[in-house]
């Protein structure tokens, strides 16, 4: 079966994880233990390591596993399946930067799960704490039709070169890299660096290069990033990397908690001085580089063309909706992408088993890719195998339409585990999801390119200020009741016109569905001849409305459908999904900076 | 010294030495077994009301005090070490667990058979309970934090957060054994143990959801780890809960929603 591909697809695999790691990680928690090391000292150390506390209990932990570009092989996904039965809760979830995490595991049994990672080349190092974190990468890199190169090994590269580096050991704060295919397929503007693949022509020979943009992130208060120049040239990334890391490093804000990401050093400096510092360190990085500072850029050979063109069949209704949502034509001619959805990123045990077979069975390069959509890619798929592979999909719950449609909503962890939590955002996400499923709107082509992300708190970790609409959680008196509520946004995107959400009103959790059909339902009333979702959205915003002229008019519609009857007549609608308790909004300290 | 696990290869090459127990229902018994063993199903075993039926039990398919036994299942082992346990509970301190389940023996091409093995009676079977290894739900209240004793949840970890008996902690029973075996080895057990702090001086009473299947195989994956003073608390939780004792929620978070299944 899989001889049908040819050997130089396949992805190389790397080994992140290192054995004596687990050994110190064993020794750090017994010393801890012992009391020979302050809570300071160790939850800084267990950071690094990717073991982030669990909502309000202090024995349990959550660990992130990093993902560099999002790749992980079938034997990965086998034994990610066997630790979460043993030590988690016998799920895993894939996080909007490609991370995999597991929750609920026992501080104690970190070293134990580490152990497991290790052996099959995984780490959780640096995936928490003040550090580069995980290098994320456009699922399409490598098989994009509009790419103009791939830059899955220069990610690699990077992710290789900074992992356990002195110089991102102890940064302010973290530090993110995204790295974009294409202008569309593009978070770089959300990014402390993003970086863009572009080529240019020099004395006729095709030269690369990337838009390097700087100082974007998602947060309490988040900011789009700006470009450094117009071309970086491509042995000038690594440089002007290092370069915005030691400036950082040396001039970020490591007093202030709120104010350490490096977003707001270019901000406070304005983004001309910043870029005038990074271009100067560049100089001074390039006048003192040794030989060691060098990425290892290896170029994946690909065939242009698949070998068997799609054969006509009679195909259900179920698969042409699946067939319509979730899979991409590559650049290489009778090659597929096939995107598979999860609800909201998480993913079983024996999924995951199943996942590593077919893998093994129909990807051209025997891996599978994470998605900021909390899903999965799998690529390299023959167009004649589609068929059977969406049939082995479904049959174990993984071919649920819509993964590239409005219906795969994106929402953090929430309440399920995360201490920051005010809202239960994962459940509503699912809710969202199986609600806009039954409705069929993954179908609708009007709504093509809306996306709904929900965090559940103000700090994004759902990415609410980029959806086209956006919710994060919040705790507020309705009819004096205090009640779970969503602040709404609307009009977020991504790509080269990265756009912030702009804030429309406060909505109950329970209200938050009837508020995204109500949305719909204004747009088909309001909207001129084939005008899509997100161009009536961008009509709005610019206060060009048809019969509802701005944000101002429809704030009014909006709240109008949000309200709820008072608690003696409807108890559930002051309730947050997922609990029979009466709500109350606890949190503790986060985690992310150590 | 008495094996806690036999491997399948000691085993074929001791086949008079053992009487081999098949745990699983009799049907799937009748469906094909692995060689020479009888039929005992969980159920008859927990059909029995006291010791001396137990021992009855055991007698008419021809298990006496003596005998060397080892019993095996096709879930996980947890069905053969309440098998066992019992056996052992009620004065036979001869028996083991094999190291596979059914399912893998066959697909190891181990041999199988679909005959009704029947056994002759045993001529006594000595009732010598063992009170040490069994813990009752009394005993079990009696657990406080400083009495040196630990009180080990075998169930999933979600069914844990949700409810538990107090003081106890959680090893789920799939952290226990690997795709090759029941159980890890003594080593592997013996790392994760000492990394979560349940050291070998200390009483150990293991139980679970309904009645002391999972938490049996804790039971002996504790022994097979050298543990020593270890207890189940057979009816475990579902006693627990109908007897309206106090139990330990975790209601500060909604970690069910985070669950795919």
């Amino acid at each position: 079966m899989k001889q049908r591909f040819k050997e130089h697809i396949k992805q190389d695999k790397e080994e992140w994880g290192l054995p004596e790691e687990v050994e110190s990680i064993e020794e750090m928690i017994r010393l801890y233990r012992a009391g020979k090391i302050s809570d300071n000292e160790f939850r800084r150390f267990r950071l690094q390591y990717g073991a982030y506390g669990a909502r309000l209990n202090q024995d349990f932990t959550m660990m992130r596993i990093k993902v560099p570009a999002g790749i992980l092989f079938p034997d990965q996904l086998r034994r990610l399946a066997s630790l979460s039965e043993a030590f988690s809760i016998g799920s895993v979830h894939v996080s909007t930067r490609q991370n995999i995490q597991m929750h609920w595991i026992y501080l104690d049994d970190v070293p134990e799960v580490e152990r497991g990672l290790v052996e099959v080349g995984l780490t959780t190092r640096e995936s928490c704490g003040n550090t580069i974190r995980n290098i994320v990468v456009s699922p399409f890199a490598g098989v994009c039709k509009k790419e103009p190169f791939d830059v899955t090994p220069y990610a690699k590269a990077f992710a290789k070169f900074f992992l356990r580096n002195t110089l991102n050991q102890n940064l302010p704060r973290k530090f993110k890299f995204n790295f974009a295919c294409c202008e569309e397929h593009n978070l770089s503007k959300i990014a402390d660096m993003g970086l863009v693949p572009i080529t240019k022509e020099e004395n006729g020979k095709i030269v690369r290069g990337f838009r390097v943009y700087l100082g974007g992130g998602l947060g309490p208060a988040s900011f789009i990033a700006e470009l450094l120049e117009e071309f970086t040239n491509e042995d000038q990334l690594l440089p002007t990397a290092i370069a915005v890391i030691r400036l950082f490093d040396r001039l970020g804000d490591r007093i202030n908690m709120h104010r350490n990401r490096m977003r707001y050093l270019v901000h406070d400096m304005g983004f001309n001085k910043f870029k005038e510092l990074v271009l100067k360190e560049r100089e001074i990085v390039n006048a003192t580089k040794s030989i060691y500072m060098k990425l290892d850029i290896k170029d994946i050979e690909k065939p242009t063309k698949g070998l068997i063109s799609i054969k006509p069949f009679n195909a259900s209704n179920e698969y042409k909706r699946w067939f319509n949502t979730n899979v991409v034509e590559q650049k290489q001619q009778g090659y597929y992408l096939v995107f598979i959805s999860l609800q909201m990123g998480d993913i079983s045990a024996n999924q995951l088993r199943e996942l590593a077979r077919v893998v093994e069975e129909f990807s051209g390069e025997n891996a599978i890719i994470t998605t900021p959509q909390q899903g999965f890619v799998i690529r390299w798929v023959l167009g004649s195998d589609l068929p059977k592979l969406y049939k082995q999909l479904s049959s174990v719950g993984l071919a649920k339409p819509g993964a590239l449609s409005i219906t795969s909503a994106v929402a953090c962890v929430g309440t399920t585990s995360c201490n920051l939590a005010i809202t239960n955002s994962h459940r509503l996400g699912k809710e969202i999801q199986q609600r806009l499923l039954e409705k069929g709107l993954d179908k609708d082509k009007d709504l093509e390119g809306v996306t709904i992300h929900i965090s559940g708190c103000p700090n994004s970790c759902g990415q609410h200020m980029i959806g086209t609409l956006g919710f994060y959680g919040g705790a507020s008196r309705v009819n004096n009741t205090l009640t779970p509520t969503y602040n709404m946004l609307i009009g977020g995107r991504i790509g080269e016109d990265a756009r912030l959400g702009r804030v429309i009103t406060r909505v109950p959790a329970k209200r938050v569905i009837d508020v995204i059909l109500k949305m719909i339902s204004i747009y088909k009333s309001e909207r001129n001849d084939k005008e899509k979702f997100t161009q009536w959205i961008d009509r709005i915003l610019e206060g060009r409305g048809s019969n509802i002229k701005d944000v101002e008019e429809l704030r009014k519609i909006i709240e109008e459908e949000a309200k709820i009857p008072d608690a003696d007549i409807d108890a559930d609608l002051y309730l947050d999904y997922g609990s029979d308790n009466k709500f109350t909004a606890k949190t503790a300290r986060g985690e992310c900076a150590a | 010294m008495r094996k806690i696990i036999i491997k399948p290869k000691e085993l074929l090459n001791k086949l008079d030495e053992y009487i081999i127990i098949d745990a699983r229902k009799e049907d799937e018994y009748k469906e094909g077994h692995i060689i020479n063993a009888i039929s005992l199903p969980l159920a008859r075993v927990l059909d029995a009301k006291d010791p001396n039926e137990l021992a009855e039990v055991f007698r008419s398919v021809g298990v006496s005090n003596d005998d060397k036994v080892v019993v095996y299942d096709d879930i996980f082992g947890a069905i053969a070490a309440r098998v066992a346990w019992t056996l052992e509970y009620i004065g036979n301190d001869n028996v083991s667990l094999l190291s596979v389940t059914f399912s893998k023996w066959k697909s190891m091409g181990y041999k199988v058979e679909k005959r009704i093995r029947k056994r002759k009676e045993a001529k006594k079977f000595i009732v010598r309970v063992n009170d040490a290894i069994l813990a009752t739900a009394d005993y079990v209240n009696a657990i406080s934090k400083t009495n040196n004793k630990i009180l080990l949840d075998s169930r999933e970890r979600l069914n844990y957060l949700d409810a538990h008996i107090p003081h106890a902690i959680n090893i789920s029973w799939r952290a226990l054994g690997n795709e090759d075996s029941i159980l890890k080895s003594p080593e592997e057990l013996r790392r994760m143990l000492k990394n979560r702090k349940i050291d070998r001086d200390k009483e150990i009473i293991t139980y679970c959801g309904s009645v002391g299947t999972l938490s049996g195989l804790a039971y002996y994956a504790l022994k097979y780890a050298g543990y020593e003073n270890i207890k189940l608390y057979a009816k475990s939780f579902k006693e627990w809960k109908a007897l309206q004792l106090p139990i330990e929620e975790f209601k500060n978070a909604t970690y069910w929603d985070l669950s795919a299944e």
